[in-house]
């Protein structure tokens, strides 16, 4: 029991990315010069190396008094949280300069909402996970406003804060009647009070809202109406950051609170998260269709990628998580893809994001065009690209648990959101161009190269990245 | 038996007039009234609280609710051109609906306590409420400092999140605003601004072509300086030079 208490360095990762955050603010602080944004990028980049290091190497236990745990699951999920906040600062390094927002907060608030989001990750008890949720929520809110001379910014910021605070309340509502029923926070203790008594409804009430508190946190349909809004306001790198992290994050909170504490409420909770995937799925791929600006299109692309994770979350097996896992790591690579391509999207000096803009770039710039190829490729799920491997073993799960509908409305929307991807495609090559864009900055150039590569290979690397997946998945059912 | 007495009759008091100013509060014409009973009722609350044995919530209520929250209404009820007669001016056609919601809402809440269950766990946690020879306050500091370390951080950083920011989506640097520089207060010498001048009994000194203190009102004295010659009867600027230095 003194171990348990006293292996504080499970929790090293985050302690010393927070220590990094104070320092990276202080120096922000006080050198007063022009590039003190482009510094403090970089010193949180390092940051991030140490923790994803930290990550790896912290031993792997139970501490805080249960509130927090180090295993595989954790550690895999932490890693992608890492990668995903890391292309996020790069993209920003250019666009931040270019449109007068390159302030030393900026990192920072990003370093600190991945500190939270780890805490999310790691945490074995309701307060612990409260806390990490505000902690990611809050920084993305001020950062979703960050460009705070813009009004769609500025509504975006607020709309952001407004539903999320809601959605924080309907989570501690949750928590708060799970709380009353079972006189514990502690997902141990709660899995032990589950095991041995037959869940009264108060119980079911209360876990139903903590569903519908993370299903706003990762936009799942029907809680998804701040994501087009939000995404199309805030500036483009907190967008990407928006779409990868946060919703890795939460998605492994659902896991992990589904599989652990509400384990043996499967019957209860599945039929609320099969519900919550097709209605992603339908909504996600048929809003998409005649969207015109390319970071809503993207918005209701993830609210439809979030679905098809969720199939492999319903499965409720080992096998649905490792898909779900392997899912996410193919997806954030796409998406951060996408957005470094979005941010390329600049003609004499201002950046549209229409989707008309992009016609003829097959030829004004073809390597830039090829890579968006890739990416949305990958995202419609067409083989050999990540995304394909992705939906194969989220789907691969729900046909080994015998979930045959959810398979197919899966494979159905897939194939209708394959439309509006080769529209975009179809307006890139087969076009009149109507102008080339500015040239790309290199961290662009960088994110978009790195994201293309990763989807392009990720079939030759797939096995490693499915057996962590596989080893993170058993460490939460073992 | 003369405690137990006593403590019953402070908990009458104190509930009555938590009852009462409560009441006040939401029925009183004016709002600054209005907040001010509802300090009133904070203090009560504080009191019931005391008489329940829990003292740091007590000390808690008083601290955040009367000193910070209930000062901070009464800032914006001041400062803020609210008109309170407009806003109230739906209550007596809104009434019925309001009296009906409530009623459904509390015959709702009577429903779950009539059939709420619990599990064991939970049961034997509302059996031993409160840690034996300790005070709750020593009690919550033990806990938060050892057990739930890692949420009292975590709480910490939330709290600097939402300075960042605050600082970052509202200050501005404008070149008009005026900002302290330490080092150049600190670097600065008396004797580059300070002139000791030993005055005349009655005849006052001239710096800078202004002659202080200035002539009494009716007397004023022409060509001496060619400007604001009736601001100054209005609002002497405060005399450059300081003896004491």
């Amino acid at each position: 029991m003194v171990g348990q208490l006293m292996n504080w360095q499970i929790a090293l990762p985050e302690i010393v990315l927070a220590g990094c955050g104070l320092l990276v603010l202080m120096v922000g602080v006080l050198i007063k010069k022009q590039n003190s944004a482009q510094l403090c990028s970089m010193l949180v980049l390092a940051s991030f190396l140490v923790a994803a290091l930290l990550s790896l190497s912290a031993p792997q236990d139970v501490g805080y008094n249960g509130l927090f745990t180090l295993d595989r699951f954790a550690v895999f999920v932490k890693i992608l949280v890492l990668i995903a906040a890391s292309l996020a600062v790069v993209l920003s390094l250019d666009y931040n300069t270019h449109h007068g927002i390159a302030r030393f907060e900026f990192p920072v608030l990003i370093l600190l909402s991945t500190v939270g989001m780890m805490v999310m990750v790691s945490a074995t008890n309701m307060m612990s996970l409260y806390l990490g949720v505000e902690l990611s929520s809050l920084a993305i809110y001020v950062l979703a406003a960050f460009a705070r001379n813009d009004v769609r910014s500025s509504e975006a910021g607020l709309k952001y804060f407004v539903l999320g605070a809601l959605a924080s309340g309907l989570l501690l509502y949750g928590m708060s009647l799970v709380y009353g029923f079972a006189g514990s926070l502690d997902f141990a203790s709660l899995r032990a009070v589950f095991t041995t008594e037959t869940a009264q409804l108060g119980a079911v009430v209360g876990v139903v809202f903590i569903v519908a508190g993370l299903a706003f946190k990762i936009s799942a349909a029907p809680f998804h109406m701040w994501t087009p809004d939000v995404y199309e306001g805030a500036p483009v790198p907190v967008t990407g950051f928006m779409a990868t992290a946060p919703k890795v994050a939460a998605l492994a909170v659902f896991v992990r609170i589904l599989s652990m504490p509400f384990g043996h409420l499967l019957p209860q909770w599945q039929q609320l998260i099969v519900l919550l995937s097709i209605v992603s799925m339908v909504w996600g791929s048929l809003a998409a269709i005649g969207q015109w600006n390319i970071k809503r299109l993207m918005a209701y692309s993830s609210i439809g990628h979030m679905g098809y994770a969720l199939v492999g979350v319903a499965t409720g097996t080992e096998a649905g998580v490792r898909g779900v896992l392997v899912y996410l790591a193919s997806y954030i690579f796409a998406s951060a893809g996408v957005f470094a391509c979005i941010i390329a999207m600049r003609k004499k000096g201002h950046a549209v994001e229409r989707i008309a803009d992009l016609k003829g770039l097959g030829k004004t710039d073809p390597m830039l065009a090829f890579l968006l190829m890739f990416f949305m490729f990958s995202l419609a799920g067409v083989p050999p690209f990540a995304g394909f491997i992705g939906k194969l073993y989220v789907f691969l799960a729900a046909v080994q648990a015998g979930m045959w509908t959810l398979a197919i409305i899966g494979v159905l929307t897939s194939v209708i959101s394959t439309f509006y991807y080769l529209w975009v495609l179809k307006q890139v090559y087969f076009d009149q161009s109507e102008g080339a864009f500015d040239g790309r900055a290199p961290s662009v150039s960088f994110v978009a190269g790195l994201g293309g590569l990763v989807t392009l290979s990720f079939f030759v690397f797939a096995s490693p990245v499915v057996n962590a997946a596989e080893a993170a998945a058993r460490a939460l059912f073992g | 038996m003369i405690a137990n007495y006593l403590a019953t009759g402070a908990f009458y008091v104190f509930a009555a007039v938590l009852l009462a100013s409560a009441a006040m509060v939401v029925t009183s014409r004016n709002p600054v009234y209005a907040v001010l009973f509802l300090v009133l009722a904070f203090f009560n609350a504080a009191g019931l609280f005391l008489l329940a044995g829990a003292e740091f919530l007590a000390m808690l209520l008083v601290i955040v609710y009367v000193g910070a929250v209930a000062v901070l209404f009464l800032f914006v009820v001041m400062m803020l051109d609210v008109d309170f007669a407009v806003l109230r001016s739906g209550f007596q056609r809104y009434a019925p609906v309001g009296v009906l919601v409530g009623v459904v809402l509390l015959a709702e809440l009577g429903l779950v306590f009539g059939t709420w269950t619990t599990s064991g766990l939970a049961q034997s946690l509302r059996a031993s409420p409160m840690p034996d020879s300790v005070t709750n306050t020593e009690a919550l500091g033990r806990i938060l400092y050892t057990d739930y370390v890692l949420l009292f951080q975590a709480a910490g950083l939330v709290l600097l999140v939402a300075m960042i920011g605050a600082i970052v989506l509202t200050m501005r640097e404008k070149k008009s605003s005026r900002h302290q520089i330490i080092a150049k207060q600190i670097a600065r010498n008396p004797a580059d601004t300070l002139v000791l001048v030993n005055a005349g009994l009655g005849e006052g000194i001239n710096i800078l072509g202004i002659r202080r203190p200035l002539p009494p009102p009716g007397k004023v004295v022409h060509g001496d300086h060619g400007h604001g010659h009736d601001d100054h009867d209005a609002h002497a600027p405060e005399p450059h030079v300081h003896g004491d230095h």
